[in-house]
């Protein structure tokens, strides 16, 4: 397998209702919001709930598993990478990048597994790479 | 309540540039209206209501107002990406209806060659999704491709399939002097170019184009008072699409509300459209619009755009006839603009002989604006030459 260097990754700007997700982060800590009124999970982290609009101030720690929605690699980048939806185990489909892998392997529906990937100067981002 | 006949588009012009280091864009704004002014038979003191998007420099309606000293009584600059032009000519006839301007000016302009085509941006901090996908270098390319990718596993639809969309728009560019893009191509020519990012290949994209376009839109009492063919705002709708807090469907776009919406309001249906300009950013753009807009089953765009069914005098649904932003032009980035100004040409029977459809009095202009694999604006226009 050939696997493609991993290419450096800016760092995410936390702001103030996400900061217990990246401080989460830090400690290599996968957590999804859980709204107090309705009980539900999304994707990407609010403290308003898109579903219900109840407050959402509950995080659980996710599986750190899910399944390709999508994805492209992007050849023209100086470093290609490749980017995807992947959809949790937990239900919310989040954007990311798919790591550690041969890109020319990769297909949708391919189970995968998150890898934490260090950023250029803040916390690390939720990547995956798929399960052998 | 509705807009059906309440307004009228009477000037249409684009600008015939696609690189303009040496003007600015408020500049291309203030000529694109000069411009669609005198295509209308009207003055720029006729305005009384001004409409543009995200495209405008500086604080948008007031910069380019002051820019061109309108005295206007209203404006509008709702953003929605590339398709807010297809939409503020629906809400410039809403704004004619209900009194609030009678002679509307729509412009768009960007310098997007100039300045550097597109890159990969941090965009705003406070852009609430900005931490979770800039990290993950998303950028225009890519987020389209996602939709393609996954159109692919779901339908087979094929590469060569998406081809048809660049070679239908080529067969129409060839006509068109002032297009960037001249040369007919194959799908040969497409699938073998080089791979921008899976399964997008260079020439599933469109061109990087400085450039600009404006239109005018007008009460039906100033419209029969010009000298101009009445082409009327027949129906429109417009719908935002997102990633439903996590619930994440590539495999449609806001076109799926967007259309219906029009036609009824139109009173008509997509099988009595004889000529249709679909924003084609890239090819799946196109494909995925046409199945969601109703020209065809979900899943069965591939197909209905094989064979030349695009192409002006050989296929069932003439598209982009200009080229397209495939091929002619995609001014600032957004070719919400082109899309009605062509749709304009072909009610008026203005197009290039070549590429005119014959006895063209139903016109559909459709758009997507912002990220079809994130969050996008569709917005939808009927239009009828009367």
């Amino acid at each position: 397998m050939s696997e493609h260097p991993t290419r450096a990754i800016p760092a995410p700007t936390p702001s103030p209702e996400s900061q217990a997700f990246w401080e989460a982060a830090r400690h290599e800590k996968f957590v999804l919001p859980r709204c107090s009124a309705c009980g539900k999970t999304h994707w990407y982290p609010r403290a308003v709930c898109p579903h219900c609009f109840g407050d959402c101030d509950a995080w659980v720690e996710a599986s750190g598993t899910g399944t390709i929605y999508s994805y492209s690699v992007m050849r023209r980048a100086p470093q290609p990478y490749a980017i995807a939806y992947v959809t949790l185990a937990e239900g919310p489909t989040m954007l990311t990048n798919l790591v550690g892998c041969d890109f020319d392997a990769l297909r949708i529906g391919q189970s995968v597994r998150l890898q934490w990937v260090a950023t250029e100067g803040g916390p690390p981002v939720p990547c995956f790479t798929p399960v052998e | 309540m509705t807009i059906r006949n309440r307004a009228y588009i009477v000037g249409a012009y684009e600008h015939p540039t696609r690189k303009a280091p040496d003007k600015s864009v408020a500049q291309l704004h203030a000529e694109s209206a000069r411009g669609a002014l005198a295509d209308a038979g009207l003055t720029k003191d006729d305005v009384d209501g001004y409409f543009c998007a995200g495209d405008a420099p500086g604080m948008g309606p007031l910069s380019m107002v002051d820019y061109m000293n309108l005295k206007v009584r209203h404006v509008d600059a709702t953003d929605i990406g590339g398709s807010s032009y297809l939409m503020l000519v629906a809400h410039a006839a809403e704004a004619i209806a209900m009194g609030k301007c009678s002679v509307a000016l729509i412009t768009l302009a960007g310098r997007p060659r100039s300045e550097g085509g597109m890159q990969v941006r941090a965009g705003n901090a406070s852009q609430p999704d900005v931490q979770w996908e800039y990290p993950f270098g998303v950028t225009v390319a890519n987020a389209y491709a996602l939709c393609a990718m996954r159109h692919m596993h779901e339908y087979g639809t094929t590469s060569e399939q998406l081809a048809w969309v660049k070679v239908a728009a080529s067969h129409h560019a060839q006509w068109n002097p002032h297009a960037m893009l001249r040369d007919v191509v194959t799908v040969e020519d497409v699938v073998n170019s080089p791979m921008v990012t899976d399964p997008l290949h260079r020439l599933d994209c469109c061109v990087i184009s400085d450039g600009g376009g404006a239109l005018v839109v007008v009460s039906p009492e100033i419209a029969r008072s010009l000298s101009r063919p009445l082409v009327a705002v027949r129906g429109a709708g417009e719908a935002p699409k997102h990633t439903m807090a996590g619930g994440v469907d590539l495999t449609f776009s806001g076109g799926r509300w967007s259309g219906p919406i029009a036609f009824a309001e139109a009173g008509v249906k997509p099988s009595d459209i004889k000529y249709a300009s679909i924003y084609d950013s890239f090819t799946i753009t196109v494909v995925m619009q046409l199945e969601d807009i109703g020209f065809c089953e979900k899943g069965g765009g591939g197909r209905f755009v094989s064979d030349g069914n695009l192409i002006s005098g050989v296929g069932k649904l003439p598209f982009n006839t200009d080229g397209g932003g495939l091929c002619n032009n995609h001014p600032a980035n957004r070719g919400g603009i082109t899309k009605v100004i062509e749709a304009v040409r072909q009610l008026r029977g203005e197009a290039h002989p070549k590429v005119q459809v014959p006895n063209c009095d139903l016109a559909l202009a459709h758009g997507t604006g912002g990220l079809l694999g994130t969050r996008h604006g569709s917005a939808t226009l009927v239009l009828e030459r009367q």
